[in-house]
C-alpha cells in the first residue's frame, strides 16, 4: 500500500476512536451541571450519589478522551507535513487557541472535580464542574472551526507558487466565522450532548430492568430524557441548517450524499438506496425531487450533479457516503422518535414498566455514537480530493519525510493499542456500572482497602 | 520588520514558544520525574501516595504540550512539519508513552488484583521513562541539527537519531526528571517515605550533575559551535552561573529540609538549561548541517505577520488565565497528600 492511502487509514482510525470519548465528556459535562445544580438546590441525597457516579465515569472518559487526543494534534506535523505548512498560518492558530482557551481551562479543574468533593467548598466544585464543561465546549469550537475553513476557505489569502505556496490569514474574524463554521459547530455541539445523554438513559435503563438503584436510577433517567428530547429535536434544526450549507457551499459533496449525478435533471430524496458508481445509478426508496426541494423549494428545479465536476474534483466513494449520510439521518430521526415515545409513556405513567422499551434504551447509546461517526464521515469523505475544498488535494498533503513502512509501523502499534484501550474501558465502564451509585464508598477506595488488606504482612491470614 | 516594544514578532513567538516548552518541562518535568523512580517505591502506599501527588496536576500540566504543540504549528508550521515528519519514529513511541502513562494512572486504581496493579506500575514507570528519554533525545537533535532538503523536510536515515550526543542528552534529560519528581514527591510526603524519597533525591542529583558534566564536557570538546553564542556574547555567561548556583543549591536545601527552595531550584535548573539551547540554537529553528542554506529560522520557517500578530494577541490574553487557574488548582491541593475516598 502507497504512503497515502495508509496516511489516510491511520488518520481516519486515530480520529474515529478519539472521537468516541470527547462528545460523551461534553454530554456528560452538561448533564453533570444539571445534577449538580440539582443536588445544590434541593440538597437531596440522590442527586449527590448520582453527580459521583456519573463523575467517575467522566473520568474514566475524559482520561482516554486526552490521551488519544493528544496524538491527534501532532499527527498533522508527522504525516501530513505538506499540509501543515500550507494551513499553518491558518489552522495553527484556531489549534493554539483551543490549547490555551479551552484545554487548559478543562484539565485544570479537572482536579478539582475529581479530586476537590472533599477540599474545596459544594459551590468551587459546582463552578469547576461549570468550567470543565465551559473548557469542552470552547475545545469543540476551535477544532470545528478549523475543520470548516478546510471545508469552506475564507479569510485567507495565497501566498508563493508550488511547494512553496500557502495559504495566509487575511481576516482572523472571518476565518473564524468562515461560512460552515457556525452551523457546523452547533451541529457538533447537539450529537455531542446527544452522545452523553443516551449514555446516560442506557446505564439507568439497565438498572430499572434489574430494579437497582431505582431511587437514584429513575430520577437520572428522567433528567437524561428532557436532555435527550430537547436536544434530539434541536438536532433536526441544525442538521437541516448542515446540509442546507453545504448545498451552497459543497455542490459536489451534496450531489454525492444523495447519489446524484445529472445535472439537468431534478434531484430526489433517498430514504435508503444504493449508488453504483460505475453505472452512476441511485436505486432506492426515494421522495422524487425531495433535494431539489431541499435546495430550491421546487421539486422540479434541476440540482448540480458530480458529472458538473471534473472526474479527479469529485469524490469517489460515493456509495459509502451516500450510506454514512443516510445512516446519520436515519438515527437522528430514530433517536427523535424514541425521545418522544418516552416522554408519552412518562406523562401517561407508564414508562417504567415498558421493559422493552427499557431494553430498547440500553443499546440507544450507540446511536448517537453511530451518527456522530457516519456524519464525520460522510462529512470528511464528501470532501475529497481535497483535504482543504478547492485549494489543496489530500495526494498532495503528505509528508514526503515519512516512509510507507514507517507508517505501516505506527498504523499497527495504534491498532494494537486502541484494541487494548477499548478493552480496558469497556471492561471498567462495565465494572462502575456493575458496581452503581448506591454508596458514597468509592469503589476505588474499596480496591485500595482489598488490596492493602491481602498484602499487609500485619494482618495473618488464617 | 515590524516590532512589539521594541522586539519583532517572529523573536517574541520564538520567546512565547520557549516559555511553553520550559512551562512543560518544569510543570511535567516533576510528574514524568515521579513516574519514572515509581518502582523505587516499593510499598503500595508509597506507590499511591506518588500517584495521588501528581493526581489532580499531571493532566493540566501535560496541557502545556498540547499548548507547545499549537504554538509550534501556529507559528513555525514550517519547523512544525519538518520537526515531527523527522523524527516519525521516536516521536510515535513518544506519544505511545504519554498514552500508556495517562492510562496507567487512570486504571491501576480501578481493581485490587494484586497483577492488576504490578503491571500498569511497571507499564506506567516505563512509560515515564520512554518519554523522558525520548524528548531528551529528540531536544538532542535538535540542538545539533538535522539534515535539510531544500523544501525543508527532513533528509536522511531516522537511526542517525541516536547519535551519541542526542543519547548523552537523553540520560540527562531523564536524570533531571527524576531529581526534579524526586524532590517534588519529597514536598508531598511524611515520615518514612518522606526520609526515602530525600534521600533518592539526593541520589538523583548526583546522577544528574554526573550526566550533565559528561555532556558539557562532550559539547566543549566534540560540539564546539554548541558553545559559539555564549563565547561571543560573554555577559549571558550568567546562565551558566545562575544554573550552577541553581544545581549547587538543592543539596543545601534537602539537608535543611527546604523542599520549597529546592524544588525552586531545580525548576530554575530546567529553565535555564532550556534558555542556553535556545540562546545558543537562535535564529535557527532547526539548524541544517548537510547545506545551512536550508535550515529553518525564525523567519523562513513563520507564519505571516499578521498571524504572529494575532497570536500574540491570543497569547497576552490567555497566559495570564492558565496562570491563574494553573495557580489556584495548586494552591488547593498545597501541603503534604491525604489519601481519602476519591484519590487514585
Amino acid at each position: 500500500m502507497d504512503v497515502e492511502i495508509l496516511a489516510r487509514i491511520q488518520f481516519a482510525f486515530t480520529i474515529a476512536f478519539h472521537y468516541i470519548y470527547p462528545p460523551i465528556s461534553i454530554g456528560l459535562g452538561l448533564i453533570l451541571v444539571i445534577m449538580e445544580a440539582l443536588y445544590l438546590k434541593t440538597g437531596d441525597k440522590r442527586f449527590e450519589l448520582m453527580t459521583r457516579f456519573w463523575l467517575r465515569i467522566f473520568a474514566l472518559v475524559f482520561g482516554i478522551g486526552v490521551a488519544t487526543g493528544i496524538i491527534m494534534e501532532f499527527e498533522f506535523g508527522t504525516n501530513w507535513a505538506t499540509y501543515s505548512k500550507y494551513v499553518g498560518d491558518i489552522f495553527g492558530s484556531a489549534l493554539a487557541a483551543e490549547g490555551i482557551f479551552a484545554f487548559a481551562l478543562e484539565s485544570g479543574f479537572l482536579g478539582i472535580l475529581l479530586f476537590g468533593w472533599n477540599r474545596v467548598s459544594s459551590g468551587v466544585h459546582f463552578f469547576a464542574t461549570i468550567m470543565v464543561f465551559l473548557g469542552s465546549l470552547f475545545s469543540a469550537i476551535w477544532i470545528v472551526v478549523a475543520n470548516s475553513w478546510q471545508q469552506t476557505p475564507a479569510g485567507f489569502h495565497i501566498v508563493g507558487n508550488g511547494l512553496e505556496a500557502r495559504a495566509e490569514i487575511t481576516d482572523f474574524w472571518a476565518m473564524v466565522f468562515n461560512p460552515s463554521s457556525v452551523e457546523r459547530l452547533m451541529h457538533v455541539w447537539v450529537g455531542a450532548i446527544l452522545a452523553g445523554a443516551f449514555l446516560v438513559l442506557s446505564v439507568n435503563a439497565w438498572y430499572i430492568i434489574k430494579k437497582k438503584y431505582l431511587e437514584i436510577a429513575i430520577p437520572a433517567f428522567k433528567i437524561a430524557l428532557v436532555v435527550a428530547t430537547i436536544f434530539s429535536i434541536s438536532q433536526l434544526f441544525f442538521g437541516h441548517k448542515s446540509a442546507d450549507g453545504v448545498s451552497r457551499n459543497q455542490p459536489a459533496k451534496l450531489a454525492a450524499l444523495e447519489g446524484h449525478y445529472d445535472s439537468s435533471a431534478r434531484a430526489d430524496m433517498y430514504l435508503f438506496g444504493w449508488v453504483n458508481n460505475k453505472t452512476q445509478e441511485t436505486k432506492g426508496l426515494k421522495i422524487p425531487g425531495g433535494l431539489s426541494f431541499l435546495v430550491h423549494y421546487d421539486f422540479n428545479a434541476p440540482v448540480k450533479g458530480l458529472n458538473a465536476f471534473k472526474e479527479d474534483e469529485r469524490p469517489t466513494q460515493v456509495n459509502s457516503i451516500f450510506q454514512f449520510y443516510h445512516i446519520m439521518v436515519a438515527l437522528g430521526v430514530a433517536m427523535i422518535a424514541l425521545s418522544l415515545l418516552a416522554c408519552w409513556y412518562w406523562r401517561k405513567g407508564t414508562l417504567f414498566d415498558k421493559k422493552w422499551l427499557m431494553y430498547i434504551f440500553v443499546w440507544s447509546v450507540m446511536m448517537p455514537q453511530v451518527a456522530n461517526q457516519c456524519g464525520w464521515f460522510a462529512a470528511e469523505m464528501g470532501r475529497q480530493p481535497w483535504v482543504v475544498y478547492g485549494l489543496l488535494k489530500t495526494s498532495d498533503a503528505l509528508s514526503k519525510a515519512v516512509s510507507a513502512n514507517q507508517i505501516l509501523f505506527s498504523l499497527i502499534m495504534f491498532t494494537v493499542v486502541y484494541t487494548l484501550l477499548l478493552a480496558l474501558f469497556l471492561f471498567l465502564l462495565h465494572r462502575k456500572i456493575q458496581h452503581g451509585p448506591e454508596t458514597t464508598h468509592d469503589e476505588d477506595d474499596e480496591a485500595n482497602e482489598a488490596f492493602t488488606k491481602r498484602n499487609n504482612p500485619l494482618i495473618t491470614h488464617s | 520588520m515590524e516590532t512589539f516594544l521594541g522586539i519583532d514578532y517572529n523573536v517574541w513567538w520564538f520567546l512565547v514558544f520557549g516559555g511553553v516548552i520550559s512551562g512543560y518541562a518544569i510543570l511535567d518535568g516533576f510528574d514524568l520525574g515521579a513516574g519514572a523512580l515509581h518502582l523505587f517505591l516499593n510499598k503500595e502506599e508509597s506507590r499511591r501516595i506518588a500517584l495521588n501527588a501528581i493526581g489532580p496536576v499531571w493532566d493540566g500540566n501535560e496541557v502545556w504540550l498540547v499548548i507547545a504543540g499549537g504554538a509550534l504549528f501556529a507559528g513555525f508550521p514550517v519547523a512544525y512539519a519538518a520537526i515531527f515528519s523527522a523524527f516519525y519514529v521516536p516521536f510515535m513511541v513518544f506519544l505511545m508513552g504519554l498514552i500508556f502513562r495517562a492510562i496507567s494512572i487512570e486504571f491501576r486504581s480501578k481493581e485490587s488484583m494484586p497483577w492488576w496493579r504490578k503491571t500498569w506500575d511497571i507499564s506506567y514507570c516505563i512509560a515515564n521513562i520512554i518519554i523522558a528519554l525520548s524528548l531528551g533525545l529528540m531536544l538532542g537533535n535538535v540542538a545539533l541539527g538535522i539534515p535539510l532538503n531544500k523544501d525543508h523536510e527532513f533528509e536522511g536515515n531516522w537511526m542517525s537519531f541516536f547519535n551519541p550526543f542526542s543519547i548523552l542528552i537523553a540520560i540527562t534529560t531523564l536524570a533531571l526528571f527524576m531529581m526534579h519528581g524526586a524532590i517534588y514527591l519529597a514536598m508531598k510526603t511524611v515520615n518514612r517515605l518522606y526520609v526515602k524519597l530525600t534521600l533518592l533525591a539526593r541520589d538523583f542529583t548526583i546522577f544528574f550533575v554526573l550526566s550533565f558534566a559528561v555532556s558539557t564536557l562532550y559539547t566543549l570538546l566534540y560540539i564546539p559551535h554548541l558553545s559559539d553564542h555564549l563565547r561571543t556574547h560573554p555577559s549571558f555567561f550568567i546562565l551558566p552561573v545562575i544554573m550552577t548556583l541553581a544545581i549547587a543549591n538543592i543539596p543545601r536545601s534537602l539537608k535543611n529540609g527546604n523542599f520549597r527552595f529546592a524544588f525552586l531550584s531545580s525548576s530554575v535548573t530546567i529553565a535555564t538549561l532550556l534558555i542556553m539551547v535556545a540562546f545558543e540554537v537562535f535564529p535557527y529553528l532547526i539548524y541544517a548541517p548537510n547545506n545551512p542554506q536550508n535550515s529553518i529560522t525564525i523567519v523562513n520557517g513563520a507564519s505571516s505577520l499578521k498571524t504572529l500578530k494575532i497570536l500574540l494577541i491570543i497569547a497576552l490574553i490567555g497566559t495570564p488565565l492558565v496562570c491563574l487557574y494553573t495557580g489556584f488548582v495548586f494552591w488547593t491541593f498545597k501541603g503534604k497528600v491525604k489519601l481519602d475516598e476519591m484519590s487514585y
